[in-house]
């Protein structure tokens, strides 16, 4: 039923016919896939930080690095792991899919 | 605490002010079309976007309320900054692209984009009022709440100085003026919390002496003055204390008698608390016996500080009419270190990690707030010292509304677990926040402009945690007002920076203003007049009418910010995170990624999500307790819910109302190729 891997892309599924349509949708369901697994990667680090928090005060209150404890250097970690996947992001969709190779000359 | 007019505050705000009204009107040709009045004509830099959404987002909740909370409860105000922040997630990896590829000019549109449905346009223009209503009037009422003490106006003033200045913001030059005011606002309030936090790691940490004033503490050396054999360590404490009382007996010869506790000042819960007259003024101060530090032997009483309603309405403050004439007094500032680690008295400079490991190993004095009713109708607010580990602070369960944490129960914990679920779901669904998506030119700019917001609010939250500690420390605080914790810091350092962080407070209520105009007028305009009522009107009238409701809204959020002033209303941007993300997010989300979605389906996960959540958040503790102002167990009791965040139930049920509509009415389906 969850139909991403066969391009499902609205918005653009019922414009078929221009050239550059088929360029722009692999695109689109390109990023949209790293976008989902950065996602779910930043959703699984998200929870252990909620987990964490909510269910075990012992660690969170734990000090391993600098005196400073597990509850701030987490929540930094977290801070810093959103740009620094928001950057991977960019890098991974810097260049736009073409029909005949990825991103040959065309880069925008 | 009564502040002082700053003249230097009110000269950067006007600067400032002057030059978003000049660019606004500047700008003002731009916005003939409603592309351009309503998403600047998809011609703003990716760069500029970014910083944008930075101005949009961090509101004065974010700016004030955040460090303020941090300032009196530790770590929870982060918490907050890490759901803020993480939401942007969302917004980035999922919502972004598809929201410019599928949308115009407001949220309906995006999510109507395959359908042509009237429904839609309806639900979803009403819970974009919804949402924006309810993040309007705290920012509203936060200009007020500034402006009194800043530049002494009274609170309408401000309100009524913020919606005009906002609305001829908007009106002039629509989503172009918008844009550079959150822009302007943006790149200030990063840059400047840049600095103060600099100045707050400068300076260090020091202890310059335990309490406010020598005469703010009391000992009794219990061991010499107790026949203490056999006794535990409470009973020592009780015997100790009805000793002490009687030195204060009026046939003594002390300085001080005791005013003999009546009304809820004998209950057991306030016996802490101590009122001594003074013989000779007969001044009446208010004490609290300091719970028992390890191995301690003394009985220590500290002044609490009091703000009291009497019966006639009169107020007073520490038992004098507050002022600065003779017989007249004010609250003091609180917020120090009580001890530092080691024997040093002061840290000197330190690196931002020395700075949280030396807050960790110090020892706090935080202020809490007690309210005690007397017999005779006065009802006295006692704001006392506590000293507090450096150790707790810097761990989440401090603050009334997390304290669920640190309880054993689950459903103690849900109420936490179900905040930081709508947080997370929440940015992603805040149509002022969606609808700058539009402003830029394609997905490519809709992407980097995500990512320069994200760097930007994340650096901004990291700093948030600093300014809040560096408050805490200041000794500069006033008790009866978190919110002034960050200018009251910049106070601390000097004049210029207390009048430049002032007057970004209050920039930034323009900045979230003026988005949120802008959504409401869109929602109004583009989905209900000219989609759902099919109101016939060109793009020229389209602009003027865009004009007249966005003046309107103004005029709205004026009213509002002075109706609503005496509430505390900071609790009602968290009520519009979990509205937006209960409506609006499972419908985005299955609109993107399940192809059998319907119209019927969107339109009753909305409405469900809205109504839910709200009549969830009406029926909740926290409204019982804070809007109909029952105390707090009348309101545990009257309550009809378990907990007092909806998300974690009302966001599901979206998806689940959706997914089973959807299934029983196929015919719903958008059908390929339908022409836009």
């Amino acid at each position: 039923v969850f139909a991403l891997g066969d391009y499902y892309v609205v918005g653009l599924d019922h414009k078929p016919g221009e050239s550059g349509d088929l360029d722009s949708l692999l695109t689109s369901a390109r990023n949209s896939r790293y976008g989902l697994v950065l996602f779910a990667i930043y959703l699984a680090v998200y929870t252990g930080y909620v987990w964490l928090s909510a269910f075990r005060p012992d660690l969170a209150e734990a000090t391993p690095v600098a005196g400073v404890n597990v509850a701030v250097l987490y929540g930094f970690g977290l801070i810093v792991a959103a740009f620094v996947l928001a950057l991977l992001y960019g890098w991974l969709c810097r260049k736009p899919v073409h029909v005949d190779g990825p991103g040959q000359e065309d880069a925008a | 605490v009564i502040y002082e007019t700053s003249s230097l505050a009110i000269g950067v705000f006007a600067v400032i002010v002057g030059i978003t009204l000049g660019l606004s009107f500047y700008l003002g040709s731009r916005a003939k079309s409603s592309q351009g009045f309503f998403a600047a004509g998809g011609g703003i830099h990716w760069f500029v976007n970014g910083v944008a959404f930075a101005g949009d987002y961090l509101s004065a909740a974010s700016f004030l309320g955040i460090c303020g909370m941090i300032a009196f409860y530790g770590y929870d105000g982060f918490l907050y900054s890490i759901g803020y922040l993480a939401g942007w997630v969302v917004a980035l990896f999922v919502i972004a692209e598809p929201m410019k590829r599928l949308g115009k000019y407001t949220l309906a549109d995006a999510l109507d984009s395959r359908f042509q449905s009237r429904g839609i346009k309806l639900a979803v223009a009403i819970s974009t009022l919804a949402v924006s209503i309810f993040y309007l009037i705290p920012q509203m009422v936060g200009a007020g709440v500034l402006i009194t003490p800043l530049f002494n106006f009274p609170h309408y003033v401000g309100v009524i100085l913020v919606g005009a200045v906002v609305t001829i913001i908007v009106v002039t030059a629509g989503m172009v003026s918008t844009t550079y005011v959150q822009f302007i606002k943006g790149s200030l309030l990063v840059v400047f919390s840049a600095v103060l936090t600099v100045m707050i790691l400068y300076r260090g940490l020091s202890e310059n002496s335990k309490w406010e004033k020598p005469a703010h503490v009391r000992t009794w050396d219990m061991s010499s003055s107790v026949s203490i054999a056999g006794l535990d360590i409470d009973e020592q404490r009780r015997v100790a204390r009805n000793r002490l009382y009687e030195q204060f007996a009026p046939e003594r010869e002390s300085d001080y008698t005791l005013v003999p506790p009546t009304g809820d000042w004998s209950s057991d819960e306030n016996k802490s608390f101590i009122r001594l007259q003074d013989r000779e003024s007969g001044l009446i101060s208010t004490w609290y016996e300091l719970p028992p530090l390890e191995g301690q032997t003394e009985l220590l009483l500290v002044s609490a500080q009091t703000v009291a309603k009497l019966p006639d309405g009169r107020k007073s403050v520490n038992g004098l009419p507050q002022g600065r004439n003779e017989g007249e007094t004010d609250l003091w500032p609180v917020g120090r270190v009580y001890d530092l680690p080691g024997d040093a008295k002061k840290t000197g400079p330190l690196g931002p990690l020395a700075f949280l490991r030396t807050i960790q190993q110090s020892e706090i004095v935080t202020w809490g707030k007690q309210t005690i009713k007397d017999d005779d109708g006065t009802v006295t607010d006692v704001y006392y010292p506590k000293i507090t580990s450096g150790r707790d602070l810097m761990r989440p369960g401090n603050h009334p509304a997390f304290q669920g944490i640190r309880s054993p129960k689950l459903a103690d914990k849900l109420n936490f677990l179900s905040l930081m679920l709508a947080l997370f779901c929440g940015t992603a669904s805040l149509p002022h926040i969606l609808i700058r998506y539009y402003t830029v030119k394609d997905q490519t700019a809709a992407r980097k402009s995500t990512i320069v917001g994200i760097g930007s609010i994340g650096f901004f939250y990291v700093l948030t945690l600093f300014i809040g500690l560096g408050a805490m420390t200041s000794g500069a605080l006033d008790v009866t007002n978190n919110n002034m914790a960050a200018p009251l810091l910049a106070k601390s350092f000097n004049e210029w920076l207390f009048a430049i962080i002032s007057a970004i407070a209050f920039t930034t209520v323009l900045g979230t203003v003026s988005g949120l105009i802008i959504a409401s007028s869109g929602a109004v305009v583009h989905d209900l007049l000219a989609s759902f009522f099919k109101l016939e009107m060109h793009d020229h009238g389209k602009v003027r009418i865009a004009k007249i409701v966005s003046a309107v809204v103004g005029v709205i959020a004026i009213v509002l910010g002075i109706v609503f002033e005496k509430m505390n209303v900071t609790y009602l941007v968290g009520w519009a995170f979990s509205v937006a993300a209960s409506a609006n997010l499972p419908s985005l989300v299955m609109l993107l990624f399940w192809k059998r979605t319907t119209k019927q389906g969107i339109t009753a996960a909305v409405t469900v999500g809205m109504v839910s959540s709200l009549a969830w958040i009406l029926l909740s503790a926290d409204t019982f307790k804070d809007v109909y102002g029952y105390t707090a167990e009348a309101a545990a009791q009257a309550s009809l819910v378990p907990f007092s965040q909806p998300g974690i139930v009302t966001i599901p049920l979206g998806f689940v109302v959706l997914i089973v509509v959807s299934l029983l009415t196929p015919s719903g389906v958008a059908k390929q190729g339908v022409a836009e």
